[in-house]
């Protein structure tokens, strides 16, 4: 199929391109971009007058629910959701029941995600078998069977040694090891962010310290075993500040942050607003300030949508017994342009934090559009307004802390391989 | 979600939650209220026909005697029918939900909910789920709060000290862990108390409690100085079982309420406890039961305070 995308303005990050721009299409790849290639003939031509055209978006984490948690949400549902935020690449958390530690479930996912014909999926693999932290997994094997990188999810080591011996395991291979950095004692049964909120609700709290102790672990281990880091879900201006110090140290570690948390403050919990139980938990504002400016000075990698589609009744409890967790595929690129918008931030800059950055991270060849390119975009109306309610989100989870709120932004098409997935 | 749930667009009352920002006016309504229902309490007949017809449900998703016969006194004095139910024992171990229970017992046409939970919120979501007209008093939840508690140990600081406006109290004892003290801090600082103060060591102390308009103090001779009212807390044995504490002989030594160091505070200081006492933890016995306390005073008020409550919330 020949697709013809005509008078968009075309944004790609890598290639600092931004301009308007027409893309021509075909065998799924891009073939030429600005005058019309002789002899093509496109079978659809899409008008993109007062649309912006950019890079499908490659989100860093996404729980898909599948294996194990079909109740919560199933595959078709959140690949459904994934093109409709413009989503074409998307790396899915290990913890899954069972957990991906076995290449047959890999296999599976990956075939399954195929017949889809949907969003390229990317599991990452799990670092110790049933995440529990104390065995490792045949990574190798894993990677054989579509595992690009491995982490521990949100799952602790049983010790700091297991840890060193993953990193030291996966460095052996070149792996990248993905880890959210959380000292568990520390968290305990904590909720909600060890400051005034908790105070004022009476919510076990989870201090800056869990984070800040555990990245320390990290970073030194890092330069210990010479392991690719990456480190998930960033939520502190202390994080962000000890980030900031070791990668000007010269080590290679890179870091994301979920959209959510640059938006959003303890102070939005109100009276118990179980849609803001997040893992990690919502900080302060200065702490948000701080993921806002590192995503500018570039200590911040990227910006994933965290997504994790939780069922109704799952939040229909006291905030402490609630399940933490938020969807997040369909609202990503309307929060990322908020986020530019209120940062006065370039929006080539900031698409760069979802396609290119994440790209890179993952190793993987897409995000941008250069000739030749993979034909995964989006093309978007960033002056459609819409309102977040549980009726218009495809996912199966409608649990977010925007609901009910008006966003800046709307997916009209999204192309994965040159094929057109989602057309609004 | 960020409006106070437990008042309506006009200003009135709807639900008991919490002390934290309700408008004064509310506050003295209640405190005024339950004058008039000391009376009642002390008649030989001690009953009034205020709430005959109404259906009011003590539903304690947590065990507690006293705090729910305290209700149950309250509601039988203004004429009530009123239905105990030990949800723990019954609904709960058979997998419903806390809003299944809360809608079956709706469809019974409860007109009131004394919710008792042990997860801090847990009367703020029932409040948001159940029926217009149906009102919901929140009898402790978590670490949050316990408003009547709360407003009966304001009573009982009006009835022995007059003025708010010259007071320094001193809430002392487990902060962390306290709904009782999150709800004691919000109705003082609104009432215009000029100075509250908590005294605790630093294991018991929640993160920026300063910012509820408190000082912190960690010793309990400095932190008693020229304080005229003491509010104790309960100190939960299970705290000794952490490391939060090493010992319930070095707490008392430390932070018990003996003879000596109340004699720091004012002369005439009173001695508040919501009870039960862990008597040679806490409180030594001889204050405990001493000319300065007035914890049995708080015990007769609590019934009047929240018959007071009961009745603003259904006339509204």
């Amino acid at each position: 199929m020949k697709i013809h995308i005509k008078n968009g303005h075309l944004i790609d990050p890598k290639n600092g391109i931004d301009v308007i721009k027409d893309v021509f299409i075909a065998a799924g790849k891009v073939v030429a971009i600005g005058a019309e290639p002789s002899n093509f003939k496109a079978s659809r031509v899409i008008d993109a007058k007062g649309l912006l055209v950019f890079p499908g978006l490659v989100d860093l984490s996404v729980r898909l629910r599948e294996p194990g948690f079909e109740y919560k949400a199933t595959l078709e549902s959140e690949m459904k959701a994934a093109v409709a935020g413009g989503i074409t690449s998307l790396a899915c958390p290990p913890d899954t029941d069972p957990p991906l530690d076995e290449p047959g479930l890999v296999e599976m996912l990956k075939h399954r995600a195929k017949s889809l014909n949907q969003a390229h999926v990317y599991p990452i693999g799990a670092l110790t078998q049933g995440l529990k932290g104390e065995r490792l997994t045949e990574m190798a094997e894993l990677h054989d069977a579509g595992c690009v990188v491995f982490g521990q999810s949100d799952a602790p080591f049983i010790n700091t040694r297991v840890m060193m011996q993953a990193m030291q395991y996966a460095a052996t291979f070149g792996f990248s090891v993905w880890l959210r950095p959380q000292d568990v004692s520390l968290a305990n049964s904590g909720v909600a962010h060890d400051g005034e909120v908790a105070t004022r609700l009476g919510l076990p709290a989870i201090p800056v310290c869990a984070e800040t102790i555990a990245l320390s672990t990290i970073i030194l281990m890092a330069r210990e075993t010479g392991a690719r880091v990456h480190l998930c879900r960033i939520s502190s201006a202390e994080g962000v500040s000890m980030i900031r110090a070791a990668k000007k140290d010269g080590l290679t570690i890179t870091c994301d942050v979920a959209v959510n948390h640059i938006h959003l403050s303890e102070m939005d919990i109100g009276f118990f607003d179980s849609n803001c139980h997040l893992v990690p938990p919502l900080r302060s504002l200065s702490d948000r300030d701080a993921l806002r400016i590192g995503l500018m000075d570039g200590t911040i990698d990227a910006i994933c949508s965290d997504h994790t589609p939780v069922d109704e009744d799952a939040k229909l409890l006291p905030f402490g017994e609630s399940e933490a967790g938020s969807t997040g595929l369909e609202l990503l690129l309307s929060l990322v342009l908020k986020w530019s918008l209120e940062m006065k931030i370039p929006l080539i800059s900031a698409l760069a934090a979802i396609t290119t950055e994440p790209a890179k991270i993952l190793d993987i060849d897409v995000g941008h559009l250069s000739l030749g390119a993979i034909a995964d975009l989006c093309i978007f109306d960033p002056n459609q307004y819409w309102n977040v309610e549980a009726t218009v989100l495809r996912s199966q989870g409608k649990n977010t802390p925007f609901l009910g709120i008006e966003l800046q932004g709307k997916v009209k098409y999204t192309l994965v391989n040159g094929s057109i997935v989602y057309e609004n | 979600m960020n409006n106070n749930p437990q008042i309506n667009r006009d200003g009135e009352l709807q639900h008991l939650l919490t002390t934290e920002g309700l408008p004064i006016s509310v506050l003295l309504k209640i405190l005024d209220t339950a004058e008039s229902f000391v009376g009642v309490t002390e008649r030989d007949i001690k009953k009034v026909p205020l709430l005959r017809g109404k259906s009011i449900f003590n539903l304690f998703f947590e065990p507690s005697t006293r705090t729910r016969t305290t209700f149950e006194i309250a509601a039988k004095r203004l004429s009530a029918d009123v239905v105990n139910l030990d949800v723990a024992a019954s609904s709960q171990s058979k997998g419903e939900t806390m809003l299944d229970t809360v809608n079956n017992l709706s469809a019974m046409h409860a007109d009131m909910f004394i919710v008792r939970h042990s997860q801090s919120g847990a009367a703020h979501l029932i409040a948001r789920h159940v029926k217009p007209g149906i009102h919901v008093i929140n009898a402790g939840d978590g670490r949050h709060a316990h408003p009547t508690q709360a407003l009966l140990d304001m009573f009982t600081i009006r009835r022995y000290k007059k003025d708010f406006h010259s007071l320094r109290v001193a809430i002392i004892g487990d902060i962390l862990h306290s709904r009782v003290a999150r709800s004691q801090i919000h109705a003082l600082t609104t009432l215009g108390v000029p100075e509250v103060r908590v005294i605790t060591p630093k294991t018991l102390l929640s993160n920026k409690v300063e910012r509820l308009g408190v000082q912190v103090y960690h010793d309990m001779a400095q932190g008693l100085k020229d304080v005229d009212v003491l509010l104790m807390l309960r100190l939960q044995n299970e705290r000794m079982l952490g490391a939060r504490l090493p010992s319930a002989e070095e707490y008392f030594k430390y932070y018990g309420l003996t003879q000596e160091k109340l004699a720091l505070a004012s002369q005439d200081a009173i001695v508040l406890h919501p009870g039960p006492m862990n008597r040679g933890v806490e409180i030594d016995s001889a204050v405990a039961d001493g000319k300065q306390s007035v914890i049995l005073s708080q015990v007769t008020f609590g019934i009047a305070v929240r018959m007071a409550v009961m009745t603003i919330l259904m006339g509204n």
